[in-house]
């Protein structure tokens, strides 16, 4: 090592590398396992060359082309998937914490027959993940769509709806947690002071338990946009799709040759889940281990 | 990945019951609550009507009563909790409990590619099939309309005018209906040609009585099946040939030869499907190898991933260490980067003849990362460890930070060595901590279907296998090819595979609650 030549600060540099350096060592290695290929698709999408050979030689070319080119596709319409996945994520994951925090409070606040039943039943449905389901799914929605086309194949209501169907499974029992950590007195107090039982759920209580709302919507979204299997089975049209559904075809279709412009496609897919993630970091970490680590 | 969050919550101080807030209402409120309600009874009404006129009354039944059963819900006093699970409950009963017994219905029939509707369908759809032009039949002059959904027949018959779609038998209209209708030209027709060829105008209801077509659209001639119909002997006979086809219940007419018409229907065909899967030799072995390979991914999944985490919480958990955070949010990327596009990602950084990995790395070897049986199992380990182990990560950085200082520090006192504080006090408290998110995360990755589908495909191709699955495929991407992919989509097949998945995952359960005793928290 150089730093044998260095004796006045050999051995600080021992001591330093024997307690913490060889964790930057590491750390090191790990950011470039972790990171690299994020940074390797940001360059393959800006070099317009454009086939999965030349990607390999990281930001060499720099240019939008691949971007422009991506919007510019109609067989392909990335900005129609992007706006349905947006549309899909967001009405799932607002639906689907407003049904699950009703769920919750009702199983955190009242106390009524059939509560433990309850509970225990949304404990062992969610084991049983939808997707397991497709087949029976995807024949419930043809058979639905010849009576109301609004909840057949190749309707973006029809998914959401089907994605609820998972709601109340997920999101109940986090937030049945949280809502059991808001003091009762404060119902009280406000029972007392004349509210009635919507306005202390509405004005109170989902104010009290924001940060979970945020984990719990958080998560949902990612799990919508993210879900291939009943998203390609119910949506059949490109105009349709979803951006999982829609990508998978670009790659599985034309590999190699059209590898920037599917880069870009996946940055720009990847950067508003990213965002939203980087962003309510704190609170994710902070929802997944009170929940879970005790 | 998203799958991969805690699915408990434990709660130490249960919350006390509350005395239920009374049901005082203000007026705006029980307005607005009656008007939310006079909307849903108008949809709902709506979608009754629509399907009793579709012919569906179970659809129109299952509708009646819930829109009754959220009325009474919402106007009656009380039912306080009632009114707060209502709306969940009813899409988690129709998309999650219904559909799963749905698919254990589906696992007993043949339903699939050429099995797909009832009896009465089939044999309409075959009547309407094998057309040949009744022989020596003359022609009747007609026009070619533009209707609603398409092109339509006007025909004179005896002087009454009459007018259908392939859809809609003719019915006689009104001389001045009939001249009203937009007739088209000699020159639309040609662009429509493909069109016009498809034109099959059945005569009557009863599909028997057979068809009109015309080819220049000016005369059509009567066309009917060379199959035929009869109903009292429930037979099909072919005309030409004069082979009679019987309905022996298995979905289709067959000939004494074995040769079935197609389209067919599905029938209960009882455990036909899961005996196939479990005797029929090719299956058989496909099954078994699939299934082999899913618990060995689930668990060096679950193993892999947690190790690395638990390793790097381990180094990052020195309060001494600068920059932790920096290391701690880059490495967490993978988790954020949605799991689907990590998986196409890689797979081309894995492509054999262009790829990362190969061109720049190894230096242009052609090293078969997604073709090779045993290296595509390591790349999909490879890549799933990629975006797993942040997850694991934080979650063991969050058990450790909650192990108490005190005890390490007594253990010091005591004489114990670092590793034997970690090996002894640390490990079993965080393992205590942490198995239940262990059983979660190998319940997830059993069914983790994207990490596979988007990398491999499933593949490479096991080429004796009857079902089109390959080295990677785990079960849950088997049961979405025998169902979704391929010419022959077999629902019932891939039904019952998605039963035995539900048996596997259900003994994990009851293992993963046994070893939590989660249900004794519940309170």
């Amino acid at each position: 090592m150089t730093t044998l030549k260095l004796t006045p600060t050999r051995r600080t540099f021992g001591q330093w590398f024997a307690a913490t350096g060889w964790r930057h060592l590491i750390g090191v290695a790990l950011v470039i396992y972790s990171a690299f290929p994020l940074l390797y698709v940001l360059s393959a999408s800006l070099n317009s060359e454009g086939t999965l050979l030349s990607s390999n030689g990281l930001f060499q070319a720099v240019s939008l082309d691949s971007y422009v080119e991506l919007f510019q596709n109609p067989q392909r319409p990335f900005a129609a998937w992007f706006v349905n996945t947006l549309f899909i994520g967001l009405t799932t994951s607002v639906a689907s914490v407003l049904l699950g925090a009703m769920a919750a409070y009702s199983f955190s606040r009242m106390r009524f027959r059939g509560r433990r039943f309850g509970l225990v039943s949304l404990l062992v449905v969610q084991i049983f993940p939808q997707l397991l389901a497709v087949v029976a799914i995807f024949i419930l929605l043809t058979t639905l769509g010849d009576v109301f086309p609004i909840l057949g194949i190749d309707n973006q209501i029809a998914l959401i709806m089907v994605y609820l169907g998972g709601a109340l499974g997920m999101n109940t029992y986090l937030m049945y947690g949280f809502f059991n950590t808001v003091p009762v007195e404060i119902d009280e107090a406000a029972k007392i002071d004349g509210a009635g039982h919507a306005r202390i759920f509405f004005t109170i209580i989902l104010r009290l338990v924001a940060p979970i709302l945020a984990v719990v919507s958080l998560l949902s979204f990612i799990g919508t946009t993210s879900d291939f299997v009943i998203a390609s089975v119910v949506l059949v049209s490109p105009e349709n799709q979803t951006l999982a559904v829609g990508l998978f075809q670009y790659v599985s279709e034309e590999f190699t040759s059209n590898w920037s412009v599917f880069a870009a496609g996946a940055v720009l897919a990847a950067i508003p889940v990213m965002a939203l993630f980087l962003f309510l970091q704190k609170y994710i970490v902070g929802g997944l281990t009170a929940g879970s680590v005790k | 990945m998203t799958s991969q969050r805690p699915q408990r919550v434990k709660t130490r101080r249960a919350a006390q019951p509350v005395a239920v807030p009374a049901d005082r209402v203000g007026i705006k409120t029980l307005l607005f609550k009656i008007v939310l309600l006079a909307i849903l009874d108008a949809f709902a009404v709506i979608a009754i009507f629509m399907a009793v006129a579709k012919d569906s009354p179970l659809i129109a039944g299952a509708l009646a009563l819930v829109t009754l059963l959220v009325n009474v819900v919402y106007l009656k006093r009380g039912w306080l909790p009632a009114k707060y699970l209502v709306p969940g409950t009813i899409f988690l009963l129709l998309f999650q409990v219904f559909v799963i017994i749905y698919t254990g219905y589906i696992a007993f029939t043949n339903y699939g590619s050429g099995h797909n509707s009832d009896k009465d369908d089939a044999i309409m759809s075959l009547q309407q099939t094998n057309l040949n032009r009744v022989p020596d039949s003359s022609g009747y002059p007609v026009r070619v309309v533009e209707g609603a959904d398409g092109l339509q027949l006007l025909v004179e018959i005896d002087g009454q005018p009459a007018l259908g779609d392939s859809d809609d038998p003719l019915t006689p209209i009104t001389a001045d209906e009939a001249a009203s209708l937009s007739i088209l030209q000699f020159g639309q027709l040609l662009e429509r040609q493909q069109e016009l060829a498809e034109l099959a105008v059945p005569v009557s209801d009863d599909p028997a009585e057979g068809m009109l077509r015309t080819q220049d659209g000016a005369t059509a001639y009567p066309y009917t099946s060379s199959l035929k119909y009869d109903k009292a002997q429930d037979t099909m006979t072919d005309t030409t040939t004069g082979v009679v086809y019987r309905d022996i219940g298995t979905g289709a007419y067959t000939a004494e030869d074995g040769s079935e018409l197609m389209p067919g229907w599905a029938v209960n065909v009882g455990m036909d499907n899961f005996t196939k899967a479990l005797t029929d030799s090719s299956m058989r072995g496909s099954l078994i190898q699939v299934t082999t390979w899913t618990f060995a991914f689930a668990f060096i999944s679950v193993a892999s991933t947690f190790f690395l985490g638990l390793f790097l919480a381990i180094v990052f958990n020195d309060m001494r260490m600068k920059g932790r955070k920096i290391y701690r949010v880059l490495s967490i990327l993978p988790y954020a980067f949605p799991a689907f596009l990590g998986g196409l990602v890689w797979a081309g950084m894995l492509n054999q003849d262009f790829g990362f990995i190969n061109q720049t790395l190894f230096g242009g070897a052609a090293i078969p990362w997604l073709t090779d049986p045993w290296l595509a199992k390591l790349s999909v380990l490879w890549v799933n460890l990629w975006l797993g182990f942040p997850y694991m990560f934080l979650v063991c950085t969050g058990a450790l930070q909650s192990i108490p200082n005190e005890l390490s520090e007594a253990a010091t006192i005591d004489g114990a060595r670092p590793f034997q504080i970690f090996r002894l006090i640390k490990l079993p408290l965080l393992l205590v901590s942490v198995a239940p998110l262990l059983i979660s995360s190998f319940a997830f990755n059993f069914n983790n279907f994207n990490i596979i589908y988007m990398l491999t495909n499933g593949g490479p191709r096991i080429q004796d296998s009857d079902l089109g699955v390959g080295s990677t495929d785990i079960l849950i991407s088997m049961v979405y090819k025998v169902a979704f992919e391929g010419a022959n989509r077999d629902y019932g097949l891939a039904s019952a595979f998605s039963i035995i998945i539900f048996v596997i995952v259900a003994i994990i359960a009851v293992i993963s609650f046994k070893q939590t005793k989660a249900l004794e928290d519940l309170n």
